[in-house]
């Protein structure tokens, strides 16, 4: 069992830092819990992002967030992007670094989208090399995020928890658990969110993250959601963030907002409602330790 | 189906939206439904053309936001990213613009867009100390003949035959500032230090800087200029370009 250190972020609400808030930030050095960005932001050779990007680093926990190492990918990984992977958490030495379980690099080119892979004997033995490999070209623990997914493969064989936990179990990752992307994926699916959170392997967790959806409905009328990362928390993420919080403890979470970014203010403010209920699931342990 | 085989089939069908949906698809109810297979398509289309929106937004104000999403849609069909770095996206989206057809209309639009490339390159480009004047102080006249200069890291020359840095300038506040001439113009784009600046040479000064920006030295630049327009002042014009950040050193071969 690799139980993921829990000395990294401060198991609070932390925010993606968006350029259109560096001056905020530096300035007002509002109480978030960390900050968290897209490590392919910040992969140009200088200018701006990187000079504010060392500036919040001396004030607040960071989180490297990957969104385009395509380790879902049929095909090697980038060796030149694990490269440039490995600079960038050499330089800002970041709390914790995560990815996600997809792909997005074809030998078509980039195609600028978490994409779904199935799940079967095959694809576990290449993702658990993939990520084996990651972990060794960045020196460090990754951390391994749930996808959001619209469709599913015939061909799968193993349930998605199943899958997530075996490849923990082989390469040492640990789990970036998404909450918005569970309820997105169950929905889509017609299974019972809450019965996802109740199985997923929480002490391997290090970050959760949530974020706003979208909802349409498919061809055939039934619902659609989207992992839209463009509005407020929903309702229903919520309450299974709840559920999450009571199974795991305080974990550090984030609240995705990368689309139509508000001002900071309004994300404040969900970082506040966030650091609330981590604080009150914190208490309830306290009281229930002294009860017990 | 191998796992590589089902995933290029999964991204062939991903890039061509009337190609019938990948084998081995399914959902919750059987079959998938079309639409869910279309959240992909969409997300890759929408995520790519909002790249381009953000990165050049004169350009898109120049031909309205459906004209844009329409030119955008056509060149992310046949130009997907290299790598997974979109802050690059575009480069070669200006010379995609200079030929496509519906934008013939107005010829000025693959500068502007240049302008908006470079601006890009420039905010993301290596730092690095501009040259310093007292660098080439040093020099005799004939030495300083001698030597090519290199150009800032961020630094892009547009030579332009439209007023592309005005019609740049003019759209960078809500409201439309007037563009004084219409006249050729050469503009550098730099960024010293954390500002990128969008500079409009003086017109005898143009071919002077391509030449150096060309890796010409600095007398045969010079001599062309000269050439060109008699009153050119090669003092004021290496003062000028020097003052503006556009050099970062001196090519090691030519110091003695």
């Amino acid at each position: 069992m690799n139980a993921v250190p829990r000395d990294c972020l401060p198991a609070r609400a932390g925010l993606g830092l968006k350029p259109e808030h560096y001056s905020h930030v530096l300035e007002a050095r509002p109480d978030i819990g960390f900050f968290e960005v897209h490590a392919e932001n910040y992969m140009g050779a200088g200018g701006p992002p990187h000079l504010y990007l060392e500036a919040v680093a001396g004030l607040y926990p960071l989180s490297l967030h990957g969104v385009g190492l395509s380790i879902g990918a049929a095909g090697p990984l980038d060796a030149t992007h694990l490269r440039r992977l490995r600079d960038l958490i050499d330089r800002y030495r970041p709390q914790s670094f995560s990815e996600h379980l997809a792909w997005s690099t074809h030998d078509t080119g980039f195609l600028n989208d978490l994409l779904p892979l199935p799940y079967t004997p095959e694809t576990l033995a290449r993702v658990s090399e993939h990520v084996d490999e990651a972990q060794q070209a960045i020196g460090r623990q990754l951390l391994l995020e749930n996808p959001s997914t619209y469709l599913l493969f015939a061909e799968s064989t193993i349930d998605e928890i199943d899958f997530l936990e075996a490849v923990a179990e082989r390469t040492g990752c640990g789990l970036l658990l998404d909450v918005n992307n569970v309820m997105v994926s169950c929905v889509n699916h017609r299974l019972d969110p809450t019965a996802y959170i109740d199985r997923f392997p929480v002490e391997r967790v290090g970050e959760i993250h949530l974020a706003g959806y979208d909802e349409t409905v498919d061809g055939a009328g039934d619902r659609l959601l989207i992992d839209a990362h463009g509005s407020p928390v929903k309702t229903d993420v919520m309450a299974l963030y709840e559920l999450t919080l009571a199974r795991t403890g305080p974990l550090p979470t984030l609240i995705e907002w990368d689309n139509d970014v508000p001002a900071f203010p309004t994300l404040h403010a969900e970082a506040v409602r966030v650091d609330a209920l981590i604080a009150g699931q914190a208490v309830r342990r306290n009281v229930l330790k002294r009860a017990g | 189906m191998d796992f590589a085989t089902g995933q290029h089939a999964f991204a062939q069908a991903l890039l061509h939206a009337d190609a019938p949906l990948p084998l081995g698809l399914t959902g919750a109810g059987g079959a998938v439904d079309a639409a869910r297979f279309a959240v992909y398509r969409n997300n890759v289309h929408v995520g790519l053309t909002r790249a381009l929106a953000q990165r050049f937004g004169v350009t898109e104000r120049l031909v309205g936001a459906e004209f844009f999403a329409g030119m955008a849609r056509a060149y992310a069909q046949d130009h997907k990213p290299s790598s997974p770095l979109i802050i690059d996206y575009g480069d070669d989206f200006p010379d995609f613009i200079a030929g496509f057809e519906p934008a013939q209309t107005l010829p000025y639009l693959p500068d502007v867009a240049r302008l908006e490339a470079a601006w890009t390159r420039a905010y993301h480009a290596a730092d690095a100390a501009p040259l310093a004047f007292s660098r080439l102080a040093a020099f005799t006249p004939e030495a300083l003949a001698t030597l090519t200069l290199k150009p800032h890291p961020s630094a892009t020359l547009l030579r332009s035959p439209y007023p592309a840095g005005a019609i740049w300038a003019a759209h960078q506040g809500t409201e439309l500032a007037d563009i004084e001439a219409w006249q050729p113009e050469t503009v550098l784009v730099v960024r010293p230090e954390m500002a990128v600046n969008v500079h409009v040479l003086p017109a005898s000064d143009g071919l002077f800087a391509a030449l150096l920006f060309a890796g010409g030295t600095l007398g045969a630049a010079a001599e062309a200029a000269l050439t060109e327009e008699p009153t050119f002042d090669f003092g004021a014009a290496l003062v000028g370009l020097l003052t503006l950040s556009a050099f970062a050193g001196i090519h090691q071969g030519d110091v003695p």
